[in-house]
This record gives structure tokens, sequence and C-alpha cells, in this order.
């Protein structure tokens, strides 16, 4: 499975994220982004840039609960509370806005 | 937390049954998926709230090693998600004295910080918890 933008392939996996995560750029962020029916706005992209910086330094895609306690500490407690998160990512943002990021799906993600 | 939309509350499952959880770590990081298997357990475990220690004893300390290269192993370097438990607020982290030692290394080697107990320390430690976990 996968997807082609501009002559490039994107290959995922039975549930739509990225297999390769090297792959991952603005583009197939945009085209995961419609795929999930969501409208990327600067506050998207926001939480998006923050989970591929927690990527990168933990190597693994945090749990819904840390996510929200992690972007609480960095962007400040308006923007870490889950009522905003599922506002920007209303399945899910650990599965929804991780998917976006090209992460894998949250280790524990029930 | 509360959750306004979706999702579960897990400490409302949990509450008034929270048990003593020690895993722990006898294996090298790579060459076998014990140390990889245990962390995702442990990371799992996390969502239900329990209280969760963490041993590593024997090899299983090499996987707090500072500077893992795996490239040649063809494994990824998963060392850095240690430093992500305690965001997990999984914040016990024991390691066996003698076997650092005797591996020549100290806490100053390892990616997080840990409290280093004796054989017989630990021996106790383990004899409070409710469920122990070996990997």
């Amino acid at each position: 499975m996968g997807f082609e933008i501009n002559g490039k392939t994107y290959e995922t996996d039975e549930e739509g994220y990225l297999v390769n995560l090297a792959e991952w750029d603005e583009d197939a962020a945009k085209h995961l982004a419609i795929e999930e029916k969501v409208e990327m706005t600067p506050a998207h992209w926001e939480v998006i840039n923050f989970l591929r910086e927690y990527y990168n330094d933990y190597q693994i895609a945090p749990a819904v609960r840390v996510l929200t306690k992690a972007i609480g500490k960095k962007l400040g407690p308006e923007k870490g509370n889950s009522k905003y998160l599922y506002e920007l990512f209303p399945y899910g943002p650990a599965k929804q806005a991780c998917k976006i990021a090209g992460l894998p799906k949250p280790t524990g993600c029930i | 937390m509360t959750e306004s939309t979706g999702g579960i509350d897990m400490e409302d499952e949990a509450s008034g049954t929270i048990k003593k959880f020690a895993f722990i770590n006898r294996k090298a990081p790579y060459g076998t998926v014990y140390a990889l298997e245990a962390l995702e357990v442990v990371l799992i475990s996390a969502a239900f709230d329990q209280d969760v220690s963490l041993v590593f004893a024997d090899d299983g300390v090499y996987q707090l090693k500072k500077g893992q290269a795996t490239k040649a192993v063809g494994m990824k370097n998963f060392s850095p998600t240690y430093r992500a438990l305690e965001g997990y607020d999984i914040e016990k982290l024991y390691v066996e004295k003698e076997s650092m030692e005797a591996r020549g290394l100290t806490a100053d080697d390892l990616v997080v910080d840990v409290e280093v107990l004796g054989a017989a320390e630990l021996a106790d430690l383990l004899e409070e918890q409710d469920v122990v976990l070996s990997f």
C-alpha cells in the first residue's frame, strides 16, 4: 500500500501509517491529513512538529496522556489539555496526529 | 486528566487496585527481542496507573548504556526511549550494583538517572512486589 505525490512514492501499512519514517515530508503530511479529514492550520502544524521532535528525542510516539502533558509543559496549559487536542484531531490526537506526523502508532494506543 | 471527548479514563478503572509491578531486565539490548519487548510492556503498563519499578541486572544493565551504536547490527537504537519513561510517570529505575561493577560501568555511563542497589537490597525490593516479570 502507499501513495504517490509528484513522482515520489510513500509506502504505508494496512492502517495508513507511513512505513518509513524517513520518507516523511510536508507533502506526505498534507496527503495524510486529507485522508484523515483534518484541515491543517498553524495550530495543527505546531502539534505535528512537536510530535516529530518528541520522536526524534525518544524514538517512540507518545501515548495521549503523555503527549498532553508534554505539550502543556512546552506550549502552555491552554494547549496541554485533551479538549484542545481533540478539537484539532477529533479521532484522537495521538492516533491521528501521529499518522500525519509520519510516526508509528503509539505504543499502548487503545 | 479529564477526557471531554472519546478516550478511556484509565484512572477510574484502575482506582483502588494499584499493584506493585517489577520488571526485571537481564538481557543485552540487542541479539534478542527481550529488552525491546519489556520496554513496550512497561510503556503500555503506564496507562493503567500501577506502581511500576524497573530493575536492570546481569547483561540488562547494558540496555541503559550511553552511546549505543546499532547501525552494524541493523537494529534501531531504542535507548533514548528510556529517557521518555519519566514522562510516563515511571520513575523507579534500579540497577544492580554487582552487575554494573562486573561490567566496568558506573551510574555516569547510563542514559537515565537510576538508583543503584546491592543484590541484598534488590531482593528486599522484589519481596515487596505483587507481580514480578522477568525478561
